[in-house]
């Protein structure tokens, strides 16, 4: 009896946390990043105006985020090398972004190295995080 | 992101009509050329930045180191975790071409634009190809392969729905 009370306390917590983890929000992304930005930098505020500047300017290679994603979040972009199509980086245009860890780490992961030759420090992914949501539909 | 098949006997005939078709894939002016690429993770993990290529367009071989170089693929970094870069492993080398797809110098052929029945397939003249086309604007890149065939997104490459870009030759 308690062993079975205990079984169904442990399958509803687990799908009660399966249902968190797949619910994450651009906000989530944006605090988390924050606040592993303060870690070394107490002072640190996202600024959505640092994450454009980031956004499209060269950082020593040929490419910037926006040669694929263009310089509006909302409008869609096409791949530099394929020419294939890009969906919206913009959370109001597109509600896929910014809403799986997995899949912004992964790409966060790949981009900056493309772009910058480097993994992206959490500061410039929470300006990055600040300026897509800061973008109108 | 793109039409998926719900039923699962849709899913069960569409998979043994690709099964049938991966055996003809190279075989010339084929009229319907459905490809195997039903698998929701290669779909995805391969299918953002260029369209999902189906497995039967290179040998066994080659999908393996294509696998083993992700975080240099073709100029940019396609890197995935273990577990996925696993999975898809799998996926590509069960559906890949019966026949190795090597290189003059024996090793295995990453572009698939370079294996002999592709540069057959696609030489200029052949089909309404025009000089230069790969390289126009409105193809960009021969990886492009959705620029003339139309459900090529969909695994889908039959003849009749190949449609070569009007400005093609223009660059």
């Amino acid at each position: 009896m308690q062993s079975h009370s205990l079984r169904m306390f442990l399958a509803g917590a687990a799908l009660l946390a399966s249902g968190f983890a797949s619910a994450e929000t651009p906000a989530d992304f944006l605090s988390r990043y924050q606040t592993e930005a303060r870690q070394s930098a107490p002072g640190f505020s996202a600024s959505a105006e640092r994450g454009e500047k980031f956004f499209t300017a060269t950082h020593g290679g040929e490419w910037s985020c926006s040669t694929c994603h263009t310089k509006n979040p909302a409008a869609r972009g096409k791949h530099a090398s394929t020419g294939k199509a890009i969906e919206p980086m913009a959370p109001a245009a597109n509600p896929e972004r910014l809403a799986s860890t997995r899949a912004v780490e992964k790409w966060f992961g790949r981009n900056c190295k493309d772009v910058l030759g480097r993994t992206c420090t959490p500061a410039e992914k929470a300006d990055v995080v600040a300026w897509l949501m800061n973008s109108p539909r | 992101m793109t039409a998926t098949f719900p039923a699962r006997a849709l899913r069960a005939l569409a998979l043994a009509i690709a099964a049938g078709a991966a055996g003809l894939a190279l075989a010339d002016d084929d009229e319907n050329k459905r490809l195997n690429i039903n698998h929701p993770e290669y779909r995805s993990e391969c299918g953002s930045c260029h369209i999902a290529f189906p497995p039967a367009l290179l040998g066994a071989d080659s999908w393996r180191a294509m696998m083993a170089g992700l975080d240099k693929h073709f100029g940019s970094d396609a890197s995935l975790d273990a577990e996925t870069s696993a999975v898809i492993t799998k996926f590509l080398v069960a559906n890949a071409a019966r026949r190795d797809s090597a290189g003059s110098d024996g090793r295995p052929l990453l572009r698939i634009s370079d294996t002999r029945w592709f540069r057959k397939e696609h030489r200029d003249g052949h089909d309404g190809i025009t000089p230069g086309i790969f390289r126009s604007e409105a193809v960009k890149s021969a990886a492009n392969c959705a620029a003339c065939h139309r459900n090529a997104a969909a695994g889908d490459f039959s003849e009749r729905d190949i449609r070569i870009p009007k400005n093609g030759a223009r660059s």
